[in-house]
This record gives structure tokens, sequence and C-alpha cells, in this order.
């Protein structure tokens, strides 16, 4: 007997195709970016840090606030996706996506920063004695050394985009299959006084937060940089 | 300019913030042979490290121009990125990829020389004695065989100027006397130049042609190994390390003494050792202190070796009471390390004629 009504199903599918989507597109942005700064002497290191890690001290009903007025008609995103025939994404899928990956930024940026951090000039000094290149050098030296920083920045991404509320709440509402994540399906459960449907959401979302962070925690004990070192 | 283009020309400036106390410059302007192993020598500090770096385009800050042979890798401001340099590193740590085995280390240098690798990885492997480790990661590895293997990495990149930065100096007096016997192979059966940085004048003497001193970010001499070790400037660094390289060819060999002889021009030295054969070529360390002077033959002593030898230069020492003499006999000289007072007393002035008594010789190969 499946303990999960269509509605319980649908969220769970929608809320594993948003993290999915979600992590993909931060490691392919964050990557670059996580590199640039660990490796850059600019002025624009430190506000640009600072910029990554303000996801992790703002409630999320503030950045759900300014990304619901920005998707919208007088937005600047909702004026650019307008122009690109995409129409608005407040209340959509993609509105979603594009708000979660900010919301998510620094829990992928900061271990892969980290990790970069972590190797040190001296690899990159010594591939370029030997005749590797500043591409070369970040494929064959950089992405193999910081491997342990990419595996907790997937599955830090991935878990803190399906523990996400607040901005859903803000610039998702509550569409079925559409903007109706776990969380919202959870609350939705709560408000009708249906506990047991509740209970057994709530209780799958504990027991797969713990064992992600269990295979994490066990597979990286012996890494140098698990990027785990911050809290939220 | 004059300058041949089988040399490597250096003429480099490069300036630091250092701490409090204000700015550490490297300003060098000289020309190094294009064959051979020159060593590099100074105090820590001297920039020793710096100059290599220069030389290896790792040091962005540096102006001034660098020629390899017919290759500019830098004119002022203007410089070939380090991976475009036709260059050997090999850092004071080993510095293995520790994501990659042995072969893959050096399947990493191989792959980026564009085929034109000098010498098979076979033989570089034989040679440096680590054929058997090819499978194994960096970290299963002792701290010489690591710092071996990136020898062989920077050779298989094909340079056309090898850069060692104190290769041996994170290695402990055991595991060095393991590599330094393969470094020598090295210097004596490959084509390419090589800079050899060191504070340690043991290693120096075993594998350098030429030496340059550095002192405080500038070269105070340079030459012919023989040569430079006699400058008083080079004594005084080396304090009392200072001494002469003799080079000769073994002449006797006496198993019932267990002694050789090794015969150079003006002389022939005994040396306590087992295991040379005739017409061997060797390189001996005959340090200042170990050398004694007399008006007259001595006869009733243990020393071994006494030679004639005609004083050529009375120089002051560092440490205050003593003096640095140099001797010829033929063309090979002697330095001797003496006080001044017995100076003063036996009235050694240039041109004298005396004794030395050579109480031990180190031999180097």
């Amino acid at each position: 007997m499946i303990p999960f009504s269509d509605a319980d199903l649908g969220a769970i599918w929608l809320t594993i195709r948003l993290a999915t989507t979600v992590t993909l597109l931060l490691m392919l942005l964050g990557t670059p970016l996580a590199w640039w700064l660990a490796r850059t002497h600019s002025a624009w290191r430190g506000p640009v840090n600072a910029l990554v890690a303000l996801p992790l001290v703002l409630p999320p009903t503030v950045i759900g606030f300014y990304f619901l007025l920005a998707l919208g008609p007088d937005g600047p995103i909702g004026a650019l996706t307008n122009t690109l025939g995409l129409g608005y994404l407040a209340f959509t899928f993609w509105g979603l996506v594009v708000a979660s990956t900010v919301y998510s930024l620094p829990f992928v940026v900061q271990p892969i920063q980290n990790a970069f951090e972590a190797i040190g000039d001296r690899p990159f000094e010594v591939a370029a004695t030997l005749g590797a290149g500043s591409l070369d050098r970040f494929i064959s030296v950089a992405l193999p050394l910081a491997r342990p920083g990419f595996v907790s920045a997937a599955v830090l991404g991935f878990a803190h985009t399906v523990g996400e509320f607040g901005v859903v709440l803000m610039i998702g509402g509550n569409i079925p299959d559409e903007t109706r994540v776990v969380s919202v399906q959870i609350y939705d459960h709560v408000e009708a006084l249906d506990y047991v449907g509740a209970h057994w959401l709530s209780g799958t979302m504990v027991v797969f937060s713990f064992v992600v962070l269990c295979l994490l925690y066990v597979t990286q004990r012996r890494s140098r940089s698990s990027g785990l070192n911050f809290g939220r | 300019m004059g300058a041949r283009t089988s040399d490597i020309a250096l003429s480099l400036k490069a300036t630091y913030a250092r701490g409090a106390n204000g700015v550490f410059t490297l300003a060098i302007d000289t020309q190094l042979p294009g064959a051979g192993t020159t060593a590099v020598f100074g105090v820590s500090g001297s920039g020793k490290t710096t100059l290599l770096r220069c030389v290896a385009g790792l040091e962005p800050t540096a102006v001034g121009d660098i020629r390899v042979r017919d290759r500019h890798w830098q004119r002022g401001d203007q410089r070939m990125p380090t991976h475009r340099r036709r260059v050997g590193f090999v850092f004071q740590e080993a510095s293995l990829f520790p994501h990659l085995t042995v072969a893959g280390n050096l399947a990493f240098a191989r792959r980026r020389a564009n085929g034109a690798s000098l010498a098979s990885a076979q033989d570089l492997l034989e040679l440096l004695g680590i054929g058997a480790l090819t499978e194994r990661m960096p970290h299963q590895l002792s701290g010489g065989e690591q710092q071996r293997v990136a020898i062989v990495r920077a050779l298989l990149s094909a340079p056309e100027l090898l850069l060692m930065d104190e290769p041996l100096a994170s290695l402990d007096r055991q595991r060095k006397q393991e590599v330094l016997p393969y470094l020598e192979r090295l210097t004596r059966e490959l084509s390419i130049p090589m800079i050899y940085v060191s504070h340690q004048i043991d290693e120096v003497v075993r594998l350098a042609d030429h030496l340059l001193l550095l002192d405080r970010g500038s070269v105070t001499a340079q030459g012919a190994l023989r040569d430079v070790l006699l400058d008083p400037t080079a004594a005084r660094l080396l304090g009392n390390q200072a001494g002469a390289v003799i080079e000769g060819e073994i002449t006797g060999v006496d198993a019932d003494w267990g002694l050789a002889t090794l015969s150079f021009d003006g002389g022939a030295l005994y040396l306590v050792e087992s295991g040379l054969h005739l017409g061997q070529a060797l390189r001996a360390h005959v340090l200042a202190r170990d050398v004694s002077v007399a008006l007259d033959e001595p006869k009733d002593t243990s020393v071994l070796n006494r030679l004639p030898a005609t004083l050529v230069d009375v120089s002051d020492d560092t440490a205050p009471g003593f003096s640095l003499l140099t001797f010829n006999t033929g063309s090979t000289r002697f330095m001797s390390r003496v006080s001044r007072r017995s100076v003063t007393q036996l009235a050694l002035t240039p041109g004298a004629t005396v004794w030395l008594q050579i109480k031990s010789a180190a031999l180097l190969r």
C-alpha cells in the first residue's frame, strides 16, 4: 500500500525535477564563479564573496519577495523574459528554478571554492612548467583535485533546494505539478489537519536528508576539504 | 652585444615587499654556459629561488631579458607564458600530482612535449632507479623516490633548460645520499644545461661545473667551479666549508694499504679509498681547514699527503684571527685556512715556497 496520494507523488516528482535542474545549473554556473573567486586578486573578490553568501543569512521571504518583483511585468527579469517570448516566470516552474538557483548558490559555490583554494599554487605551477596551458591546467589539474568539493557541492545544492519553502511560497504559490513542491504540500496537509499525510512526507524528508548527509560525511571523511564548514 | 647564441643570457630585475623591512630586489645581469651544470649558491633569502622562478616565468612582476640559446623567453615586460617555455622545473618538494600514479605523472609531461622527448621514459626510469614504481600512487613512495619521479617527469617534458630548486633540501641525510648519485649520473649523461640552486656546498662541488654566487639579490662571483671556490668572496661566504676542488685521475691502487693515488697537474694525493680503478677520472674536495702549512718538509708526521707548493695569495677570512691562503702546485690550486699569527710568524708572503699537509680529501666522483 502506498501511503502517498497522487498529489503527494506529484509534489515529490516536482521537487526532484526542480532540485535536479537547479543542481545542474548551479554546477555549470558555480564552477567558473568558484574558480574566479579562488584565484583572483581583484578588488571585487570581497564584494562578490559577500553577494554569493547573502542567501545564507537573508530570510528566504526576502529573496522570494525581490524575485517576485523582478520576475513580474515591471521587473527587469520579467521584461527580459517577455521580450524573449517566454512570458512572465512568476508562479511557474522556471521561475522557481531561477529563484532556487540564487537561493542555493552559496551551497554549491563555497565547497567548490574551498576545494580550489586548498589546491594552492604549486600544482598549477608544476603543470605550467610541464607545458600545460591555462584551460589544460583547469581541466587536468583543478577539476580532478577538487573532486571532493564537487561531490559536496552537488549534494548540498540538491538537498538545500529540496528543503526550501519560503522562496517557493513567495514566487511559486501553490500550483499542483507546477510549483507545489514537497515542503508546500506538507504545509497544506497541516493546514487541512491531515497529520498522517504530513507525517509521511515529513518523515520521508528527514530520512532522505539524513541518508544524504551521512553518505557525504562518510565518503568524504578522509578528504581535506569537504566544504561543510558553514552553517545556514 | 657579442653574446653567443649557445649560452643563457639573464638580465633581470624583480622587486618584492618583504615584511616591515622594506624591499628585496633581485638584480641580475649575467651569462651562463649553455651546457653543463651551473650551481647557484647563496644563503637563505639571497634570491636563489626567485631567480629560478623568474627564468621559468613564474614571477609575474619580473622585468628584463631572458634568452636561452637562440630563444627569447622574455623581453622587457613581454614574457612567453611558462607553458610555452621549454623548461623543466624540479621544486624543493616533489610536487607530484596526487591524483595520478607515477606513470600518470610521467604521461602528463610526455603528452605535452609534442613528441620531442630527448630520452625514453624507460631509460630515464632506469637511470634514476625507479623503474619498478610506475603503478604506485605518489603517497606510497618515499620522499627520495618522489623526488626522483619528479626529476624524470621534468626531463620527459623535453626541456631546453633544466631548473632544480634545492631538490634535496626536503630530504633527510639518508634520502639525500640516496638521490645524489642519481643526480651525478644525470649531470654526466644528459646534454641539457642545468641550473641547480643549493645552499649546501657538498651538493655544489659534486654536481656543478660552473658556480654563481648570489648575495642579497646580486651576483657576487661567477665562473668555473674550481676558480670561484678559490675566490676570497666565495671562501668568506662558505666559512669553514671553504676549499678547493682538485680534478685528476687514479694512477695507482695499493690494495694492501687500502690506498689509491690521485694524480693531478702538479702532484698526487693518496686517498684512503677502496673500489677505485686505474684510469678513473675523479674530483676531490679539499677543505681549507684541512690543509696546514710548514716551511720545511715535515718528516715525522702521520699526515700522508705532503706537497710542495707556492703561496700566491693571502687574504682575510671572515672569522677574526684567520687568514685564507691560496697555493699553486703546477696548475692545481689549494686553499688553506691558518691563523693570522702563524702567517706572520712564518713570514708567509706571496711567492713563498712551502709544504702543505693535507689531512683529508673528500672524494666527489
